[in-house]
């Protein structure tokens, strides 16, 4: 396939996870750099996905998994923790 | 023969496609002012661009045990992705992160206000001696 596909692939990624990162280090408030680190693992999973059709094999699926149930726990319970410190 | 030459481009097409979704939730991470409108930036390529990026994956691995666990990934993300979004916009909420004014329709807060109504009510006609805490 053509490699200027893959090269524009990867400076989208690359560039939607520093933007990402620098919202994490800048945001004002907890809840923006959780949405922040949520967005740099989707660039993540979809980096990953985008290595496989580039090297053609199937072996980082798995960790595709992973990182979706990472990305899921992690946002609830940052969410409840300031739900709660909020209350308290 | 000619399916490969098909498949590689649609393959292209639906990579450059999740990866201009997620330059354009970075690109409105920074941009837009709000914590609701970030949110609202970042959950497109959750789910979208993470379905084209899967397309591309089963475009290129036409097999039914790659394809099934494709399917498990996309149905799990758009199970836990609204969730997630939904606890983080509710704690910004709660916590006093989201400004009241940036918001035209706030029906959480009308549900917030008729709720201690309803539950102080039944306490006061049991027990009218008892100061409501």
């Amino acid at each position: 396939m053509n490699e200027w596909v893959f090269l524009a692939v990867g400076v989208m990624l690359t560039s939607a996870s520093v933007l990402a990162l620098f919202r994490i280090i800048q945001g004002p408030s907890i809840l923006d750099r959780m949405i922040a680190s949520d967005m740099l693992l989707t660039t993540m999973i979809c980096a990953l996905g985008a290595e496989m059709v580039y090297n053609s094999h199937t072996k980082t699926l798995p960790a595709m998994l992973v990182l979706a149930t990472t990305a899921f726990l992690g946002s609830v319970v940052v969410a409840r923790y300031v739900s709660r410190n909020s209350h308290s | 023969m000619i399916f490969d030459t098909i498949a590689d481009i649609l393959t292209g097409v639906f990579l450059i496609l999740g990866a201009f979704l997620s330059l354009a939730a970075g690109v409105g991470l920074i941009r837009f002012p709000d914590a609701i409108a970030r949110l609202h930036a970042t959950t497109k390529p959750q789910i979208l661009g993470l379905a084209f990026v899967l397309l591309a994956i089963a475009l290129q691995e036409r097999r039914i045990s790659t394809i099934l666990v494709l399917l498990l990934l996309l149905v799990f993300q758009m199970l836990t992705a609204p969730v997630s979004a939904h606890m983080i916009a509710r704690a910004g909420y709660r916590g006093g992160i989201i400004a009241p004014e940036s918001l035209f329709v706030d029906e959480l807060g009308q549900a917030i206000d008729d709720a201690p109504q309803e539950q102080s009510e039944p306490t006061k006609s049991t027990h009218p001696s008892q100061p409501a805490d």
